[in-house]
């Protein structure tokens, strides 16, 4: 059965206009089929595994018309962002009753999946754009919701820098468009391999680069989204850490770098210095916080930077061989990315798990200081064994998933003679531990307070996506140690990186 | 000279967002920004003395059964045209969400002041 690509833009879009007209007398309905919109979105995504496909939007040929390119890539993307959203669409069914307009946080949470749907499938850079602002818009009104201070305020941050992001890459475009005379990334690749990178092509690429990670919150570009990832509602975090940063920033910026410009030396250690930046500082700020979301969104900066650095790590072996690059250094670079993609897919979901622990303990608590909790562990025995298992492993603890990531980035790294890079990496890991031993100290172990004596653990359709995103964790190793599947969801996405320029050449043939 | 005052342009929107105090007055820096990437679009595809990209009878070479080479080196790109119609609608919808953004904060704040609005930090 081939997959109909638009599909997974029109589902989330038509729905999200859908909703507002029911308003709140039909909430339930609203919301069943908000949940049925996710849920086959979910199952499209799974369908599209290990699929390739080229969809030419109204029949126009590229590079008059627009296509959508399915790939590994996008579709290791489209199965995270699906596994993601119907998860925090469950959770927030029962968390979302304290707010009002329950509908119109569907109609937005929807618009965003479409945005990201839309992204990770576009073909086309001026559309990768207006994904971008459709998913970003969505996003600052999302972190606004609550409409208190700091929600406001956080709001007002992200999207001042979050707009900066938007308006450099479409600044970007306006220059690739002048210089090539095309808006389709495949056509861009081959007139940019054809007459070679020019000045004003050069200026693009930074501001390219300039915009993703302003939207992928790496580090010198990270001041939003400490204040913008706590200030959402606990499912909302959980897609922005999760799922959302990924998307608009690593990415795009893979795309745009390995497939559109080409790899070269020193954009390999742009990337590495940006992720490892983005690692230790972010580890270090983490460690020092007592606001439990807080916490959570400076480890996602460290996390992302994991990501950032297996990608250029791989992209730097490439770039470092040059045109005679030889079938070990091939495996090499494909065991970086391939730590990175892995560690990309694991974050989403042990990040998102966390943050819906954290929405668990605050729906409880009603507070998101560490200070105040303590002994939650035996009143609320879920959140307390999904948020162990998620700890467990973001810190790397050997069955759970976080530890194959870490091990094949460490690994990696040894390959390509950066002794000094693994250290980092497992240095960074051993922080990490640091502040997840604070979290599950302060939270769920120790007295428990006097004003806490009453709470209970929470209703059963929140718990549901917890157990499920936690089975998931202790499930994903099997994702690089079962062959088959390494082969049809995690190795098609590797060779889409690998094969960096070849893009352009086998989207043009067809 | 006109790409340099239109980055010239870019670069005070920039200023004005980074520099800026007030609230309104950021929101405005980034629709000049805004603006001036617009305006960049549309001046790749502009041609002096060129004519609108609309083909009529007079400009189709029936033999050949395509248009005249005349109508290939004189018409503007209508592509960066379009481009700008749709960055302009989603710079309005960013625009709106912004302003009332900025509204909501005066409501609960009671000042445009991003120096007094500073309950988060670290």
């Amino acid at each position: 059965m081939s997959v109909p690509l638009p599909a997974f833009i029109a589902i989330p879009l038509v729905t999200a206009f859908l909703l507002p007209i029911f308003g709140n007398k039909g909430k339930s309905f609203a919301t069943a089929l908000a949940n049925l919109a996710v849920i086959s979105l979910l199952v499209l995504a799974i369908c599209c595994i290990g699929r390739y496909d080229v969809y030419e939007v109204g029949k126009w040929s590229i590079p008059l018309g627009i296509n959508l390119v399915l790939d590994g890539l996008s579709s290791l993307l489209l199965l995270a962002i699906s596994v993601i959203s119907t998860a925090a669409m469950l959770f927030s069914i029962r968390y979302m009753e304290r707010y009002t307009a329950k509908a119109k946080f569907f109609s937005l949470f929807l618009l965003m999946v479409a945005g990201m749907n839309g992204l990770v499938l576009s073909g086309d850079i001026f559309n990768m754009f207006v994904f971008l602002e459709i998913a970003s818009l969505a996003s600052y009104a999302l972190v606004g919701f609550g409409c208190e201070h700091e929600e406001l305020e956080a709001s007002f941050k992200y999207m001042v820098l979050g707009s900066i992001g938007s308006i450099f890459v479409l600044f970007g475009i306006a220059l690739v468009y002048g210089n090539t005379g095309t808006l389709n990334m495949a056509y861009i690749s081959k007139a940019i391999q054809d007459s070679g990178l020019n000045a004003g092509l050069a200026f693009a690429l930074a501001l390219f680069v300039t915009g993703f990670s302003l939207k992928a919150a790496l580090v010198p570009f990270h001041a939003w989204l400490p204040d913008a990832h706590p200030s959402a509602p606990a499912p909302i975090s959980a897609m922005l850490s999760g799922i959302l940063i990924k998307t608009l920033g690593i990415y795009a910026l893979m795309r745009v770098i390995f497939n559109v410009f080409g790899i070269s030396i020193s954009l390999g250690w742009l990337l590495v210095v940006l992720g490892l930046l983005s690692m230790v500082s972010g580890a270090f700020l983490a460690i020092g916080q007592w606001d439990f979301k807080r916490l959570l969104a400076y480890s996602s900066i460290s996390q992302a930077g994991y990501c950032v650095l297996g990608i250029g790590l791989g992209g730097l072996i490439i770039a470092r061989a040059g045109s005679n690059i030889t079938t070990t250094e091939l495996a090499w670079a494909s065991l970086a990315f391939l730590g990175g993609l892995f560690h990309l897919v694991n974050h989403a979901v042990y990040k998102a798990l966390l943050f819906l622990t954290s929405g668990s303990v605050e729906m409880a608590t009603g507070t998101r200081q560490m200070k105040q909790m303590g002994g939650l562990a035996e009143r609320m025995p879920v959140t307390r064994t999904t948020c162990t298992v998620a700890s467990a492993a973001i810190v790397g603890i050997p069955p759970f998933s976080g530890f194959w990531s870490k091990l094949i980035l460490v690994w990696a790294a040894i390959q390509a003679h950066y002794i000094w890079v693994a250290a980092i990496i497992v240095f960074v890991s051993l922080c990490t531990l640091i502040m997840y031993l604070k979290v599950q100290r302060y939270v769920f172990l120790g007295e428990l307070p006097e004003n806490l004596q009453e709470i209970k653990e929470n209703r059963f359709s929140m718990l549901v996506p917890m157990v499920a995103l936690a089975c998931l964790c202790l499930l994903m190793g099997l994702l690089v140690l079962v062959p088959d599947l390494k082969q049809s969801i995690l190795d098609p996405a590797v060779k889409v990186l690998t094969d960096g320029l070849a893009y352009s050449s086998s989207i043009i043939q067809k | 000279m006109a790409y340099a005052l239109c980055f010239l342009l870019f670069m005070i929107g920039l200023y004005c967002a980074v520099v800026k105090k007030n609230m309104v007055k950021i929101a405005i820096g980034l629709a000049i920004m805004e603006y001036a990437v617009n305006l960049f679009l549309i001046m790749l595809g502009y041609r002096a003395g060129g004519i609108a990209p609309i083909i009529d009878k007079s400009y189709l070479d029936s033999a050949a059964g395509q248009v005249t080479t005349n109508f290939i080196n004189t018409s503007v790109d209508p592509l960066p045209q379009a481009l700008v119609l749709t960055s302009i609608v989603i710079g309005l919808g960013s625009l709106a969400l912004m302003i009332s953004v900025c509204i909501r904060i005066y409501q609960k704040y009671g000042t445009f002041d991003i120096t007094e609005i500073r309950r988060l930090r670290g």
